[in-house]
Protein backbone atom coordinates (compact mmCIF):
# COMPACT_ATOMS: atom_id res chain seq x y z
CA UNK A 1 0.00 0.00 0.00
CA UNK A 2 1.58 3.22 -1.30
CA UNK A 3 1.14 6.30 0.93
CA UNK A 4 -1.74 9.42 0.01
CA UNK A 5 -0.05 12.35 -2.02
CA UNK A 6 -0.37 15.65 -0.39
CA UNK A 7 -0.59 17.35 -3.54
CA UNK A 8 -1.21 21.21 -4.59
CA UNK A 9 0.80 21.67 -6.89
CA UNK A 10 2.05 19.84 -10.16
CA UNK A 11 6.01 19.61 -8.17
CA UNK A 12 4.31 17.72 -5.94
CA UNK A 13 3.99 14.52 -8.11
CA UNK A 14 7.67 14.76 -9.57
CA UNK A 15 10.08 13.49 -6.66
CA UNK A 16 14.13 13.30 -7.52
CA UNK A 17 14.03 9.18 -7.80
CA UNK A 18 10.09 8.80 -8.56
CA UNK A 19 7.18 10.18 -10.69
CA UNK A 20 3.54 10.11 -9.94
CA UNK A 21 1.49 7.95 -12.39
CA UNK A 22 -1.24 10.40 -12.73
CA UNK A 23 1.58 12.75 -14.70
CA UNK A 24 0.61 10.52 -17.67
CA UNK A 25 -3.17 10.15 -17.32
CA UNK A 26 -4.86 13.30 -16.03
CA UNK A 27 -6.86 15.37 -18.43
CA UNK A 28 -5.76 18.56 -16.13
CA UNK A 29 -2.56 17.80 -16.77
CA UNK A 30 -2.28 17.54 -19.95
CA UNK A 31 -4.24 20.87 -20.11
CA UNK A 32 -1.16 22.29 -18.13
CA UNK A 33 1.52 21.34 -19.92
CA UNK A 34 0.06 22.44 -23.41
CA UNK A 35 -0.02 25.60 -21.70
CA UNK A 36 3.25 26.07 -20.06
CA UNK A 37 5.06 23.84 -22.32
CA UNK A 38 4.17 23.21 -25.75
CA UNK A 39 2.47 26.74 -26.16
CA UNK A 40 5.24 28.44 -24.42
CA UNK A 41 8.75 27.09 -24.97
CA UNK A 42 10.51 26.26 -28.04
CA UNK A 43 9.04 23.54 -29.79
CA UNK A 44 10.69 21.53 -32.65
CA UNK A 45 8.79 22.63 -36.04
CA UNK A 46 10.00 21.60 -39.21
CA UNK A 47 13.27 21.69 -41.29
CA UNK A 48 14.19 24.37 -43.82
CA UNK A 49 15.28 21.52 -46.20
CA UNK A 50 11.34 21.06 -46.76
CA UNK A 51 10.46 24.20 -48.30
CA UNK A 52 13.89 24.54 -50.81
CA UNK A 53 12.33 27.30 -52.96
CA UNK A 54 9.78 30.55 -53.00
CA UNK A 55 6.42 29.28 -52.55
CA UNK A 56 6.82 26.10 -50.79
CA UNK A 57 4.90 25.12 -47.62
CA UNK A 58 4.58 22.16 -45.87
CA UNK A 59 1.39 21.69 -42.77
CA UNK A 60 3.02 21.30 -39.74
CA UNK A 61 2.03 21.11 -35.66
CA UNK A 62 2.31 22.30 -32.02
CA UNK A 63 0.26 19.58 -30.41
CA UNK A 64 -3.40 19.96 -31.56
CA UNK A 65 -2.45 23.60 -33.17
CA UNK A 66 -2.14 23.61 -37.27
CA UNK A 67 0.89 25.07 -38.53
CA UNK A 68 2.30 26.05 -41.78
CA UNK A 69 5.84 26.52 -42.80
CA UNK A 70 6.43 28.18 -45.88
CA UNK A 71 9.08 29.45 -47.97
CA UNK A 72 7.86 33.13 -48.88
CA UNK A 73 8.86 35.34 -52.07
CA UNK A 74 11.36 37.26 -49.54
CA UNK A 75 13.44 33.49 -49.16
CA UNK A 76 12.53 33.67 -45.48
CA UNK A 77 10.80 31.04 -43.77
CA UNK A 78 7.75 31.63 -41.80
CA UNK A 79 5.63 29.58 -39.47
CA UNK A 80 2.04 30.83 -39.67
CA UNK A 81 -1.19 29.57 -38.03
CA UNK A 82 -3.30 27.86 -40.16
CA UNK A 83 -6.18 30.04 -39.04
CA UNK A 84 -7.96 32.45 -41.54
CA UNK A 85 -8.33 35.85 -39.93
CA UNK A 86 -11.26 36.07 -40.54
CA UNK A 87 -13.27 33.28 -39.24
CA UNK A 88 -10.95 31.14 -38.15
CA UNK A 89 -11.13 28.48 -41.10
CA UNK A 90 -8.46 26.18 -42.22
CA UNK A 91 -6.58 27.98 -45.22
CA UNK A 92 -4.32 24.69 -46.33
CA UNK A 93 -5.10 20.82 -46.28
CA UNK A 94 -2.81 20.16 -48.24
CA UNK A 95 0.23 18.36 -46.85
CA UNK A 96 2.76 20.01 -48.88
CA UNK A 97 3.06 22.01 -51.91
CA UNK A 98 3.60 25.09 -54.01
CA UNK A 99 1.45 28.02 -54.14
CA UNK A 100 1.05 31.70 -54.97
CA UNK A 101 -1.52 32.28 -51.76
CA UNK A 102 -3.61 30.78 -49.31
CA UNK A 103 -7.00 31.30 -50.46
CA UNK A 104 -9.20 30.08 -47.66
CA UNK A 105 -12.32 28.44 -49.38
CA UNK A 106 -15.00 30.19 -47.10
CA UNK A 107 -14.91 33.52 -47.73
CA UNK A 108 -11.79 33.80 -50.27
CA UNK A 109 -9.82 35.91 -48.27
CA UNK A 110 -6.31 35.70 -49.70
CA UNK A 111 -2.77 35.45 -48.14
CA UNK A 112 0.94 35.50 -49.47
CA UNK A 113 2.88 32.88 -48.19
CA UNK A 114 4.47 35.57 -45.67
CA UNK A 115 1.12 35.67 -43.85
CA UNK A 116 0.24 39.41 -46.00
CA UNK A 117 -3.59 39.70 -46.54
CA UNK A 118 -3.08 40.11 -50.32
CA UNK A 119 -7.25 40.61 -50.71
CA UNK A 120 -10.66 40.14 -49.64
CA UNK A 121 -13.79 39.81 -52.20
CA UNK A 122 -16.46 42.61 -52.49
CA UNK A 123 -14.10 45.06 -50.47
CA UNK A 124 -16.58 47.43 -49.84
CA UNK A 125 -18.21 45.36 -47.28
CA UNK A 126 -15.02 46.79 -45.38
CA UNK A 127 -15.09 50.52 -46.90
CA UNK A 128 -12.65 49.46 -49.55
CA UNK A 129 -9.37 47.99 -50.57
CA UNK A 130 -6.30 47.58 -48.00
CA UNK A 131 -8.61 48.44 -44.85
CA UNK A 132 -7.64 44.84 -42.99
CA UNK A 133 -4.03 45.10 -42.80
CA UNK A 134 -4.69 44.59 -38.97
CA UNK A 135 -5.58 41.04 -40.14
CA UNK A 136 -2.82 38.66 -41.86
CA UNK A 137 -2.52 35.34 -41.76
CA UNK A 138 -0.54 35.08 -37.59
CA UNK A 139 2.34 34.34 -37.33
CA UNK A 140 3.24 32.61 -34.07
CA UNK A 141 5.32 34.40 -32.12
CA UNK A 142 8.52 33.51 -32.40
CA UNK A 143 10.79 31.53 -34.72
CA UNK A 144 14.38 30.57 -35.03
CA UNK A 145 16.58 28.21 -36.80
CA UNK A 146 19.44 26.53 -36.02
CA UNK A 147 21.38 24.42 -38.62
CA UNK A 148 18.13 24.45 -40.87
CA UNK A 149 15.97 23.06 -37.45
CA UNK A 150 13.08 25.61 -37.34
CA UNK A 151 11.81 25.78 -33.79
CA UNK A 152 8.71 28.18 -33.20
CA UNK A 153 7.58 29.55 -29.54
CA UNK A 154 3.92 30.55 -29.24
CA UNK A 155 5.39 33.12 -26.21
CA UNK A 156 6.54 36.61 -27.19
CA UNK A 157 9.11 36.56 -24.55
CA UNK A 158 11.39 33.86 -23.02
CA UNK A 159 14.93 32.45 -23.65
CA UNK A 160 16.42 32.40 -27.24
CA UNK A 161 16.19 29.12 -28.60
CA UNK A 162 20.12 28.75 -28.62
CA UNK A 163 19.90 29.06 -24.79
CA UNK A 164 16.92 26.57 -24.39
CA UNK A 165 19.02 24.25 -26.69
CA UNK A 166 22.43 24.27 -24.66
CA UNK A 167 24.60 21.90 -25.60
CA UNK A 168 21.84 19.80 -27.43
CA UNK A 169 23.01 21.76 -30.19
CA UNK A 170 26.11 20.15 -30.10
CA UNK A 171 23.75 17.04 -30.94
CA UNK A 172 22.29 18.91 -34.26
CA UNK A 173 25.54 19.90 -34.98
CA UNK A 174 27.36 16.47 -35.14
CA UNK A 175 24.13 15.64 -37.58
CA UNK A 176 25.08 18.06 -39.60
CA UNK A 177 28.87 17.81 -39.97
CA UNK A 178 28.05 13.23 -41.38
CA UNK A 179 26.57 15.60 -44.58
CA UNK A 180 29.55 16.59 -46.70
CA UNK A 181 27.77 19.67 -47.68
CA UNK A 182 26.94 20.13 -43.49
CA UNK A 183 23.34 20.03 -44.69
CA UNK A 184 20.37 17.72 -44.49
CA UNK A 185 17.35 17.25 -47.40
CA UNK A 186 14.67 15.68 -45.31
CA UNK A 187 12.56 15.18 -48.49
CA UNK A 188 11.79 11.77 -48.61
CA UNK A 189 8.10 11.81 -46.90
CA UNK A 190 6.30 11.35 -43.01
CA UNK A 191 5.14 8.33 -41.35
CA UNK A 192 2.53 9.03 -39.17
CA UNK A 193 2.04 6.59 -36.40
CA UNK A 194 -1.10 6.96 -33.90
CA UNK A 195 0.19 5.87 -30.14
CA UNK A 196 -2.59 5.89 -27.82
CA UNK A 197 0.04 6.46 -24.90
CA UNK A 198 0.73 9.77 -23.12
CA UNK A 199 3.72 11.98 -24.93
CA UNK A 200 5.84 11.65 -22.02
CA UNK A 201 6.02 8.02 -22.15
CA UNK A 202 7.73 8.31 -25.73
CA UNK A 203 9.80 10.47 -24.78
CA UNK A 204 11.36 8.96 -21.62
CA UNK A 205 11.22 6.08 -24.10
CA UNK A 206 13.75 7.92 -25.93
CA UNK A 207 16.33 8.24 -23.82
CA UNK A 208 16.07 5.24 -22.23
CA UNK A 209 18.94 2.58 -22.91
CA UNK A 210 17.33 -0.24 -20.54
CA UNK A 211 14.74 -1.36 -22.73
CA UNK A 212 16.33 -2.19 -26.37
CA UNK A 213 17.36 -5.86 -25.48
CA UNK A 214 14.02 -6.77 -24.03
CA UNK A 215 11.40 -5.16 -26.14
CA UNK A 216 13.34 -5.49 -29.73
CA UNK A 217 15.28 -8.90 -28.61
CA UNK A 218 13.02 -10.47 -31.13
CA UNK A 219 14.62 -8.54 -34.05
CA UNK A 220 18.12 -8.33 -32.91
CA UNK A 221 17.73 -12.08 -32.35
CA UNK A 222 16.93 -12.39 -36.70
CA UNK A 223 18.77 -9.87 -37.92
CA UNK A 224 22.89 -9.01 -37.34
CA UNK A 225 21.98 -5.97 -35.61
CA UNK A 226 24.02 -4.89 -32.79
CA UNK A 227 21.81 -2.11 -31.35
CA UNK A 228 21.50 -4.63 -28.07
CA UNK A 229 25.30 -4.95 -27.39
CA UNK A 230 25.25 -1.47 -27.40
CA UNK A 231 22.79 -0.93 -24.15
CA UNK A 232 23.80 -3.76 -22.78
CA UNK A 233 25.47 -4.10 -19.48
CA UNK A 234 29.29 -4.05 -20.32
CA UNK A 235 28.71 -1.25 -23.16
CA UNK A 236 31.13 2.05 -23.05
CA UNK A 237 28.08 3.88 -24.71
CA UNK A 238 27.01 6.96 -21.84
CA UNK A 239 23.59 8.26 -20.95
CA UNK A 240 23.90 12.17 -20.95
CA UNK A 241 21.43 14.75 -19.64
CA UNK A 242 22.17 17.97 -21.27
CA UNK A 243 19.79 20.17 -19.18
CA UNK A 244 16.28 21.60 -20.38
CA UNK A 245 14.94 18.34 -20.48
CA UNK A 246 17.13 17.37 -23.63
CA UNK A 247 19.62 14.18 -23.24
CA UNK A 248 21.66 11.71 -25.47
CA UNK A 249 22.14 8.31 -25.61
CA UNK A 250 26.32 8.78 -26.74
CA UNK A 251 27.13 5.94 -28.29
CA UNK A 252 30.68 6.74 -29.27
CA UNK A 253 33.01 5.19 -26.68
CA UNK A 254 31.76 1.97 -28.34
CA UNK A 255 32.13 3.38 -31.61
CA UNK A 256 35.66 4.73 -30.83
CA UNK A 257 36.31 1.22 -29.33
CA UNK A 258 35.41 -0.42 -32.79
CA UNK A 259 37.61 2.65 -34.81
CA UNK A 260 36.01 1.95 -37.64
CA UNK A 261 34.95 4.65 -40.52
CA UNK A 262 30.96 4.03 -40.84
CA UNK A 263 30.94 0.77 -38.14
CA UNK A 264 28.15 3.19 -36.54
CA UNK A 265 25.97 1.92 -39.62
CA UNK A 266 27.16 -1.38 -39.56
CA UNK A 267 28.66 -0.60 -42.93
CA UNK A 268 32.56 -0.08 -44.24
CA UNK A 269 33.97 2.89 -46.40
CA UNK A 270 34.04 0.48 -48.99
CA UNK A 271 30.50 -0.22 -49.02
CA UNK A 272 29.98 3.20 -49.25
CA UNK A 273 32.58 4.68 -51.32
CA UNK A 274 30.63 7.90 -53.17
CA UNK A 275 29.79 9.26 -49.78
CA UNK A 276 33.36 8.36 -47.87
CA UNK A 277 35.20 9.98 -50.59
CA UNK A 278 33.04 13.09 -50.71
CA UNK A 279 33.96 13.31 -47.02
CA UNK A 280 37.18 13.16 -47.37
CA UNK A 281 37.18 15.61 -49.88
CA UNK A 282 34.93 18.14 -48.16
CA UNK A 283 36.51 17.26 -44.27
CA UNK A 284 40.18 16.06 -45.09
CA UNK A 285 41.11 12.39 -43.99
CA UNK A 286 41.25 12.84 -40.25
CA UNK A 287 38.20 15.01 -39.45
CA UNK A 288 36.60 12.81 -41.94
CA UNK A 289 37.67 9.18 -40.58
CA UNK A 290 36.67 11.09 -36.59
CA UNK A 291 33.24 12.04 -37.97
CA UNK A 292 32.89 8.73 -39.70
CA UNK A 293 33.82 6.74 -36.97
CA UNK A 294 31.61 8.68 -34.19
CA UNK A 295 28.35 8.25 -36.37
CA UNK A 296 25.39 9.67 -35.99
CA UNK A 297 24.12 11.22 -32.76
CA UNK A 298 21.13 9.97 -30.37
CA UNK A 299 20.08 13.03 -28.77
CA UNK A 300 16.02 13.71 -27.60
CA UNK A 301 15.89 17.78 -27.65
CA UNK A 302 12.82 18.56 -24.85
CA UNK A 303 10.05 18.19 -26.16
CA UNK A 304 9.16 16.90 -29.34
CA UNK A 305 12.86 16.21 -31.55
CA UNK A 306 14.33 12.87 -31.58
CA UNK A 307 17.18 12.53 -33.89
CA UNK A 308 17.51 8.53 -33.58
CA UNK A 309 20.84 7.79 -35.63
CA UNK A 310 19.01 7.53 -39.38
CA UNK A 311 15.72 8.09 -38.64
CA UNK A 312 13.87 12.03 -37.52
CA UNK A 313 11.00 11.96 -35.30
CA UNK A 314 8.40 14.54 -34.26
CA UNK A 315 6.17 13.86 -31.21
CA UNK A 316 2.75 15.40 -31.47
CA UNK A 317 0.58 15.05 -28.72
CA UNK A 318 -3.20 15.05 -29.66
CA UNK A 319 -4.89 15.03 -26.21
CA UNK A 320 -3.20 13.04 -22.41
CA UNK A 321 -3.71 9.42 -23.98
CA UNK A 322 -3.06 10.02 -27.82
CA UNK A 323 -0.20 10.95 -29.58
CA UNK A 324 0.99 10.99 -32.99
CA UNK A 325 4.79 10.04 -34.20
CA UNK A 326 5.89 11.62 -37.14
CA UNK A 327 9.40 10.04 -38.86
CA UNK A 328 11.38 10.55 -41.77
CA UNK A 329 14.81 9.16 -42.58
CA UNK A 330 17.69 11.57 -42.30
CA UNK A 331 19.28 12.35 -45.68
CA UNK A 332 22.23 14.24 -46.10
CA UNK A 333 23.38 16.64 -48.77
CA UNK A 334 25.59 15.22 -50.78
CA UNK A 335 26.37 11.52 -49.15
CA UNK A 336 25.72 9.36 -52.37
CA UNK A 337 24.79 5.86 -51.96
CA UNK A 338 24.55 6.50 -48.15
CA UNK A 339 21.42 8.08 -48.30
CA UNK A 340 19.58 5.14 -50.08
CA UNK A 341 20.44 2.63 -47.78
CA UNK A 342 19.99 5.07 -44.56
CA UNK A 343 16.64 5.50 -45.94
CA UNK A 344 16.07 1.21 -46.33
CA UNK A 345 16.82 1.30 -42.32
CA UNK A 346 14.32 3.83 -41.77
CA UNK A 347 11.82 1.93 -43.17
CA UNK A 348 12.49 -1.04 -42.12
CA UNK A 349 12.66 0.02 -38.42
CA UNK A 350 10.38 3.21 -38.13
CA UNK A 351 6.51 4.13 -38.34
CA UNK A 352 3.72 1.67 -37.91
CA UNK A 353 4.81 -1.65 -39.54
CA UNK A 354 8.31 -0.51 -38.26
CA UNK A 355 9.99 -3.60 -36.98
CA UNK A 356 11.51 -1.72 -34.31
CA UNK A 357 8.60 1.41 -33.53
CA UNK A 358 5.82 -0.94 -33.78
CA UNK A 359 7.05 -2.46 -30.20
CA UNK A 360 8.32 0.28 -29.00
CA UNK A 361 4.58 1.65 -29.50
CA UNK A 362 3.08 -1.78 -28.41
CA UNK A 363 4.82 -0.95 -25.31
CA UNK A 364 3.95 2.63 -24.75
CA UNK A 365 0.04 1.85 -25.12
CA UNK A 366 0.29 -1.12 -23.07
CA UNK A 367 2.05 1.67 -20.25
CA UNK A 368 -0.75 3.36 -20.86
CA UNK A 369 -3.28 0.78 -19.72
CA UNK A 370 -0.96 -0.27 -16.81
CA UNK A 371 -0.93 3.70 -15.53
CA UNK A 372 -5.24 2.96 -14.95
CA UNK A 373 -4.20 0.73 -12.79
CA UNK A 374 -3.74 3.23 -9.71
CA UNK A 375 -1.63 0.77 -7.44
CA UNK A 376 1.74 1.10 -6.83
CA UNK A 377 0.90 4.97 -7.58
CA UNK A 378 4.37 6.06 -8.72
CA UNK A 379 7.31 4.91 -11.24
CA UNK A 380 10.35 4.59 -10.36
CA UNK A 381 13.47 6.11 -12.03
CA UNK A 382 16.18 5.71 -9.49
CA UNK A 383 18.16 3.23 -11.65
CA UNK A 384 22.18 4.94 -11.89
CA UNK A 385 21.76 7.22 -9.52
CA UNK A 386 24.24 5.75 -7.36
CA UNK A 387 27.02 5.88 -10.41
CA UNK A 388 25.89 8.96 -11.80
CA UNK A 389 28.60 11.04 -12.36
CA UNK A 390 29.60 14.48 -14.34
CA UNK A 391 31.05 15.15 -17.96
CA UNK A 392 33.83 17.64 -18.37
CA UNK A 393 30.69 19.79 -19.25
CA UNK A 394 29.28 19.17 -16.03
CA UNK A 395 26.25 17.32 -17.37
CA UNK A 396 25.32 14.30 -15.42
CA UNK A 397 26.17 10.99 -17.29
CA UNK A 398 25.62 7.20 -16.40
CA UNK A 399 26.11 4.05 -18.26
CA UNK A 400 24.57 3.13 -21.45
CA UNK A 401 21.31 2.02 -19.90
CA UNK A 402 20.88 4.01 -16.95
CA UNK A 403 17.80 6.63 -16.27
CA UNK A 404 19.65 9.79 -16.49
CA UNK A 405 17.88 11.29 -19.10
CA UNK A 406 14.61 10.51 -17.63
CA UNK A 407 15.36 12.23 -14.78
CA UNK A 408 16.95 15.16 -16.61
CA UNK A 409 13.30 15.32 -18.48
CA UNK A 410 11.70 15.48 -14.85
CA UNK A 411 13.71 18.02 -13.64
CA UNK A 412 13.02 20.30 -16.40
CA UNK A 413 9.54 19.46 -16.45
CA UNK A 414 8.92 20.37 -13.02
CA UNK A 415 10.66 23.55 -13.46
CA UNK A 416 8.31 24.29 -16.39
CA UNK A 417 4.67 23.09 -14.53
CA UNK A 418 5.79 22.63 -11.18
CA UNK A 419 4.35 25.99 -10.10
CA UNK A 420 0.59 25.03 -11.17
CA UNK A 421 -1.47 24.45 -8.54
CA UNK A 422 -4.00 21.41 -9.65
CA UNK A 423 -8.08 21.52 -8.52
CA UNK A 424 -9.00 19.67 -5.56
CA UNK A 425 -10.57 17.50 -7.13
CA UNK A 426 -7.59 15.83 -9.57
CA UNK A 427 -5.45 15.68 -6.50
CA UNK A 428 -4.40 12.12 -5.93
CA UNK B 1 -4.75 -5.03 -69.55
CA UNK B 2 -7.86 -6.56 -69.71
CA UNK B 3 -7.84 -9.97 -71.72
CA UNK B 4 -9.61 -13.13 -72.35
CA UNK B 5 -8.94 -15.16 -69.15
CA UNK B 6 -10.31 -18.89 -69.26
CA UNK B 7 -12.24 -19.73 -66.41
CA UNK B 8 -10.25 -21.69 -64.79
CA UNK B 9 -7.47 -19.47 -64.34
CA UNK B 10 -9.95 -16.81 -63.45
CA UNK B 11 -10.80 -19.58 -60.28
CA UNK B 12 -7.25 -20.45 -59.85
CA UNK B 13 -6.22 -16.80 -59.33
CA UNK B 14 -9.52 -16.07 -57.05
CA UNK B 15 -8.18 -18.91 -55.13
CA UNK B 16 -4.95 -17.66 -54.74
CA UNK B 17 -5.87 -14.52 -53.26
CA UNK B 18 -8.59 -15.75 -50.75
CA UNK B 19 -6.15 -17.88 -49.33
CA UNK B 20 -3.52 -15.54 -49.24
CA UNK B 21 -6.05 -13.44 -46.80
CA UNK B 22 -6.52 -16.79 -45.11
CA UNK B 23 -2.98 -17.43 -44.25
CA UNK B 24 -2.33 -13.53 -43.27
CA UNK B 25 -5.94 -13.74 -41.38
CA UNK B 26 -4.70 -16.21 -39.61
CA UNK B 27 -1.02 -15.74 -39.04
CA UNK B 28 0.27 -18.83 -40.65
CA UNK B 29 3.60 -16.60 -41.14
CA UNK B 30 5.81 -19.46 -42.73
CA UNK B 31 2.64 -20.63 -45.39
CA UNK B 32 2.08 -17.08 -46.17
CA UNK B 33 5.95 -16.99 -47.18
CA UNK B 34 5.74 -19.69 -49.22
CA UNK B 35 3.73 -17.91 -51.64
CA UNK B 36 6.02 -15.00 -52.56
CA UNK B 37 8.85 -15.12 -55.64
CA UNK B 38 12.34 -14.81 -55.07
CA UNK B 39 12.17 -11.68 -56.15
CA UNK B 40 8.81 -10.99 -54.31
CA UNK B 41 8.23 -6.78 -53.07
CA UNK B 42 5.74 -6.05 -50.73
CA UNK B 43 4.77 -2.13 -50.75
CA UNK B 44 2.64 -0.17 -48.35
CA UNK B 45 2.68 3.38 -49.67
CA UNK B 46 3.03 6.32 -47.62
CA UNK B 47 1.00 9.43 -47.33
CA UNK B 48 1.82 11.47 -50.92
CA UNK B 49 3.73 8.97 -52.31
CA UNK B 50 3.49 7.37 -55.83
CA UNK B 51 6.97 5.87 -56.12
CA UNK B 52 8.95 3.71 -53.08
CA UNK B 53 12.31 4.91 -54.44
CA UNK B 54 13.85 7.29 -52.63
CA UNK B 55 11.09 8.13 -50.14
CA UNK B 56 9.44 6.93 -47.22
CA UNK B 57 6.87 3.48 -46.92
CA UNK B 58 5.48 2.25 -44.58
CA UNK B 59 6.31 -1.01 -45.90
CA UNK B 60 9.09 -1.38 -48.53
CA UNK B 61 10.17 -4.78 -48.16
CA UNK B 62 12.58 -6.90 -50.56
CA UNK B 63 12.42 -10.26 -50.55
CA UNK B 64 15.02 -10.51 -47.62
CA UNK B 65 13.24 -8.58 -45.66
CA UNK B 66 9.81 -10.29 -45.87
CA UNK B 67 11.68 -12.96 -44.48
CA UNK B 68 13.36 -10.65 -41.82
CA UNK B 69 10.02 -9.60 -41.15
CA UNK B 70 8.46 -13.40 -41.00
CA UNK B 71 11.48 -14.17 -39.02
CA UNK B 72 10.60 -11.97 -35.97
CA UNK B 73 6.74 -12.86 -36.20
CA UNK B 74 8.04 -16.35 -36.15
CA UNK B 75 10.06 -15.41 -32.52
CA UNK B 76 6.58 -14.98 -30.62
CA UNK B 77 8.22 -11.71 -28.92
CA UNK B 78 7.01 -9.29 -31.76
CA UNK B 79 5.41 -7.82 -29.26
CA UNK B 80 3.18 -6.08 -31.97
CA UNK B 81 1.97 -8.94 -32.77
CA UNK B 82 2.09 -11.18 -29.70
CA UNK B 83 -0.22 -11.86 -28.40
CA UNK B 84 -1.64 -11.65 -31.86
CA UNK B 85 -4.81 -9.24 -33.35
CA UNK B 86 -8.05 -11.29 -34.17
CA UNK B 87 -8.05 -10.70 -38.06
CA UNK B 88 -10.65 -11.21 -40.77
CA UNK B 89 -10.95 -9.54 -44.00
CA UNK B 90 -12.79 -9.22 -47.28
CA UNK B 91 -11.69 -8.76 -50.61
CA UNK B 92 -14.03 -8.08 -53.55
CA UNK B 93 -14.10 -6.00 -57.21
CA UNK B 94 -11.68 -8.78 -58.27
CA UNK B 95 -10.19 -7.16 -61.93
CA UNK B 96 -7.64 -9.33 -63.59
CA UNK B 97 -5.04 -8.11 -66.39
CA UNK B 98 -2.12 -9.94 -67.78
CA UNK B 99 0.69 -8.07 -68.64
CA UNK B 100 4.45 -9.86 -69.86
CA UNK B 101 3.55 -13.09 -68.72
CA UNK B 102 2.29 -11.91 -65.20
CA UNK B 103 -1.19 -11.43 -64.07
CA UNK B 104 -2.30 -8.09 -62.20
CA UNK B 105 -5.05 -8.18 -60.18
CA UNK B 106 -6.54 -5.38 -58.69
CA UNK B 107 -8.54 -5.85 -55.52
CA UNK B 108 -10.76 -3.88 -52.88
CA UNK B 109 -10.59 -5.21 -49.21
CA UNK B 110 -11.87 -4.05 -46.17
CA UNK B 111 -10.34 -5.77 -42.36
CA UNK B 112 -11.19 -5.69 -39.22
CA UNK B 113 -8.73 -5.94 -36.47
CA UNK B 114 -9.50 -6.82 -33.21
CA UNK B 115 -7.06 -6.19 -30.01
CA UNK B 116 -6.43 -4.93 -26.97
CA UNK B 117 -5.98 -1.39 -28.22
CA UNK B 118 -9.91 -1.38 -29.89
CA UNK B 119 -11.49 -2.28 -32.98
CA UNK B 120 -9.91 -0.81 -35.90
CA UNK B 121 -10.95 -0.56 -39.55
CA UNK B 122 -8.62 -0.96 -42.38
CA UNK B 123 -9.19 -0.67 -45.93
CA UNK B 124 -7.76 -0.05 -49.32
CA UNK B 125 -6.75 -0.76 -52.65
CA UNK B 126 -4.31 -3.67 -53.35
CA UNK B 127 -2.61 -4.58 -56.15
CA UNK B 128 -0.75 -7.41 -56.96
CA UNK B 129 1.22 -9.32 -59.95
CA UNK B 130 1.05 -13.29 -60.15
CA UNK B 131 3.28 -15.47 -62.03
CA UNK B 132 3.31 -19.13 -62.78
CA UNK B 133 6.38 -20.36 -61.47
CA UNK B 134 7.41 -24.43 -61.17
CA UNK B 135 5.42 -24.54 -58.08
CA UNK B 136 2.45 -23.14 -59.08
CA UNK B 137 0.69 -19.33 -58.66
CA UNK B 138 3.07 -17.27 -56.47
CA UNK B 139 3.50 -13.66 -55.39
CA UNK B 140 6.07 -10.87 -57.49
CA UNK B 141 4.63 -8.01 -55.47
CA UNK B 142 1.64 -7.18 -53.19
CA UNK B 143 0.73 -3.05 -53.17
CA UNK B 144 -1.51 -2.39 -50.19
CA UNK B 145 -2.83 1.62 -50.92
CA UNK B 146 -4.81 2.17 -47.70
CA UNK B 147 -7.66 4.61 -47.97
CA UNK B 148 -6.64 6.79 -44.70
CA UNK B 149 -2.71 6.81 -45.76
CA UNK B 150 -2.57 10.57 -45.36
CA UNK B 151 -3.60 10.10 -41.89
CA UNK B 152 -2.02 8.48 -38.81
CA UNK B 153 -2.37 4.97 -38.22
CA UNK B 154 -1.91 3.31 -35.36
CA UNK B 155 0.89 -0.09 -35.15
CA UNK B 156 0.14 -2.05 -38.09
CA UNK B 157 2.29 -5.47 -36.99
CA UNK B 158 0.62 -8.17 -38.73
CA UNK B 159 0.42 -9.09 -42.28
CA UNK B 160 -1.68 -6.17 -44.52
Amino acid sequence: MTQPVSTERVRDLIEPTRVHGSLYTSEEIFQIELEQIWYRGWVYVGHESEVPDAGMFVSKSIGPQPLIMTRANDGQVHVLHNRCSHRGNLVCMADSGSTNSFRCPFHGWNFALDGSLLGYPHPEGYGGRHQLDDLPLPHVARTEAYEGFVFASLADDGPSLIEHLGDAADGISRLVSLSPERRLDLRAGWLQHRAHANWKLIVENETDGYHPQFVHGSIFSVGDSRIGDLYGEHSAALTRDFGNGHSENDLRPEFRKNDAPMWWFGSSEERVPEYAAAMRRAYGDDEARRIMVDGSPHVMVFPNLFIAEITLFVLQPLSVGVTVQHSTALQLAGAGELNRKMLHQCIGSAGPAGMLLADDTEMYERNQEGLGSREPAWIDTRRGLHRESQDSDGHPIGSANDEIGIRGFWRHYSSLVGDVELAASTRP
Amino acid sequence: MSVELSEATRREIEAFIFREARLADEHDYEEWESLWTDDGHYWVPAAGIDNPDGAMSIINDNRSRISTRIAQLVTGRRYAQSPPSRLARSISNIEIGHVDGEFVVRAVFTLIEASRRGRHTWAGHVQYRLRHTAEGLRMASKCVDLVDRQFDVPTLAFLI
